[in-house]
């Protein structure tokens, strides 16, 4: 579970605000990448040892949501549970042209709102890493008719390092928690 | 109402032709549910997915909900998910440990062994014309614990599971052996769970054994996502059968398979070389079941579909999966994921994530297949492509039924195993007997039979 009390603690400063507006203009440059295909320069946003983990979600008792509603890391089976280079293969496989459930391409746009800084270390004028979640909401358009509408949450943990533009972030982690239970999509090949 | 002339104008095996319509009109579908599902066998888990007294897996069978618990006593059972009061779930957690299975409608309860315990206010309103034995949750006819795969049937006339299986028995026990020859051992680490829109009859003929299909699946090939493709050894799985003669088994009661024979004396190749202490573990189970299996060794399972609807990857990657009917244009795809209970840590870890990558709806390899299967159901329904058979003549009659293990065996790349497939399904839409299901009648082929 999130730590909500290291949210409330951080001050609500100028500094505060700067960094959040910051980190929203690179998940918001992100998604663009996405919608755009520029998926090469959209791999170039993750750091090289990320983890990229998408959990199913299951239908349990109440109170035991906390230990067994989500699949878990490191264990046994979840949607994705990926690293760069099979991230960077996924890409691979798009571009050969004849990655059928992607070609031709779908119309895929991202919505990403409901920014919360969960976390900024070592502080938030300083921050070389942040932890920010995220409401995402995917609509995936593909052939003539067929439609997907993926919603959910994104906790993400940012790096601060030097390029050749200045300071930018890298995702290092990305957690992905979708709203569904059986998937109701026939593929998730859209990137989340 | 389907006829028997009507089935048999529909799927013309003489001539290898399927009518588009079986793959999506209502009728057929309902009649698929009254005819086929309720006499089947079908998967519905793993006994590691139930280890202890009380616990539980919801699980399908066909288009209906199901239970798979072990009672108190340790006994495992199949329940059709329904109160007999009023038709509720009683079980609506996807897994766990329970004393008893209560109806949230009106608090009927029902004891794991499936016995309808209390009733509230039973005194007053039901004592005397109302017996709680005759109660019991719906349970299945049969059921197996096959190798630690939990298959059930709804017919009390079936035949055993080993009867059923026929000869796709030794290709199944591909999947659900040790790496190392042992018998079962085997554990699932986690169900895919997702809706596709195709009919169910295309991902289970398509696991039966359509070699013809490589360039669906030729993106990842040339990317490379295999145990060695970190070694830089491009290919989706290690070629294990690459010097080996393949099987094509369509065997009478309506499964089919595709297996390797390896030569005799051929050496170890390596495997899984993207990480050395799997690539040593994987050659230790190599020598262990050549060691303990001797000639028999020499058969490597690849996949199959044991009929009607449970298709299995039995090495690389390896797992079950239930093609569900959901409605006539829609599966549900259960994905059972396996791994030898006791393999290193390592081994366990490197094989869920190459599982993750291959299978299911993120898998790199099995996307492909989807978008294969949803247009190829969308054009079942027209009016003028529905006049339009489709072919199913790929090495019409090439196959014999004494070649070097049971079945109708072919040599070549073939659809035999989806004609016999449709021959199965053909016999239970025509209400046929037990031993007509199993192909029993029909004549065997031999080598030396004029064409």
């Amino acid at each position: 579970m999130l730590d909500m009390n290291r949210h409330l603690q951080i001050r609500r400063t100028p500094g505060y605000f700067a960094l959040k507006q910051d980190v929203e203009d690179f998940l918001y440059r992100e998604t663009e990448l996405l919608d755009e295909r520029r998926f090469e320069e959209w791999l170039e946003l993750f750091a090289e040892d990320l983890v990229y983990f998408m959990p199913m979600r299951r239908n349990v008792r109440h109170g035991y949501h906390e230990d067994d509603e989500n699949t878990k890391e490191g264990q046994g089976i979840s949607w994705l549970e990926e690293d760069k280079w099979t991230l960077t293969k996924r890409v691979e496989q798009i571009r050969t042209g004849i990655h059928w459930a992607e070609e031709p391409l779908s119309r895929i746009c991202h919505i990403v709102t409901g920014v919360l800084l969960m976390d900024a270390k070592p502080d938030v004028v300083n921050a070389n890493e942040v932890v920010v979640r995220s409401r995402f909401l995917i609509y995936q358009n593909r052939g003539e008719t067929e439609n997907y509408t993926l919603i959910g949450k994104r906790t993400d943990t940012l790096r601060g390092v030097e390029t050749g533009h200045g300071p930018d972030w890298r995702i290092a982690r990305r957690e992905i928690i979708l709203d569904q239970n059986v998937l109701l999509a026939k593929n998730l090949t859209a990137f989340f | 109402m389907t006829t028997a002339q009507s089935i048999d104008q529909m799927v013309d095996l003489q001539r290898g032709t399927i009518a588009r319509t079986i793959f999506s009109d209502e009728v057929i579908y309902r009649e698929e549910q009254e005819k086929l599902f309720t006499r089947a066998w079908l998967m519905v888990g793993h006994e590691s997915l139930i280890p202890k007294p009380g616990d539980y897996f919801l699980t399908r069978m066909g288009a209906e909900s199901a239970i798979l618990c072990r009672d108190k006593q340790g006994v495992i059972h199949v329940f059709l998910n329904s109160c007999r009061h009023k038709g509720m779930r009683v079980l609506r957690y996807e897994q766990g440990n329970t004393p008893a299975f209560t109806c949230p409608y009106h608090r009927w309860t029902f004891g794991t062994d499936g016995r309808l315990q209390t009733v509230p206010q039973f005194k007053e309103l039901y004592e005397g014309h109302m017996n709680p034995d005759e109660w019991s949750l719906v349970e299945v006819a049969k059921l197996v614990n096959y190798k630690g795969s939990i298959w059930a049937t709804w017919d009390k006339e079936a035949p055993g599971f080993i009867d059923y299986l026929g000869s796709a028995k030794a290709h199944l026990d591909e999947a659900l052996n040790h790496r190392d020859g042992r018998e079962g051992g085997s554990e699932c680490i986690g169900v895919h769970k997702w809706i596709f829109g195709a009919n169910w009859k295309f991902p289970s003929e398509n696991f039966a054994g359509d070699m013809y299909h490589a360039v669906s699946h030729q993106s990842v090939e040339m990317v490379g996502i295999g145990p060695s493709a970190q070694a830089g050894v491009k290919e989706r799985r290690d070629d294990e059968l690459l010097n080996a003669r393949l099987l094509h088994v369509s065997s009478t009661e309506g499964h089919g398979v595709i297996s390797g024979l390896l030569p005799e004396n051929s050496p170890h190749k390596p495997t899984f070389q993207g990480n050395p202490e799997i690539q040593a573990y994987a050659e230790k189970c190599y020598h262990e079941r050549k060691q303990r299996l001797g000639d028999k060794a020499r058969l490597v399972g690849l996949t199959g579909t044991i009929f009607p609807n449970t298709s299995y990857h039995a090495r690389q990657p390896r797992s079950l999966v239930v093609w569900h009917p959901h409605s006539p244009t829609q599966t549900e795809a259960w994905r059972f994921f396996l791994v030898d209970a006791d393999s290193p840590p390592a081994v366990k870890d490197m094989l869920r994530r190459y599982y993750m990558r291959y299978s299911g709806p993120a898998g790199m390899t099995e996307q492909d297949d989807m978008e294969n299967w949803y247009y190829a159901t969308e054009a079942t329904k027209g009016a003028i492509a529905s006049r339009y058979p489709f072919n199913y003549q790929l090495s019409l009659g090439v196959y014999r039924s004494d070649d070097v293990m049971p079945g109708n065996i072919s040599p070549q790349t073939t659809e035999e195993m989806a004609r016999g497939f449709y021959r199965a399904w053909s016999s239970y839409m025509k209400d046929e007997d037990w031993s007509h299901l199993l192909g029993h009648h029909l004549p065997k082929k031999m080598l030396n039979d004029n064409p």
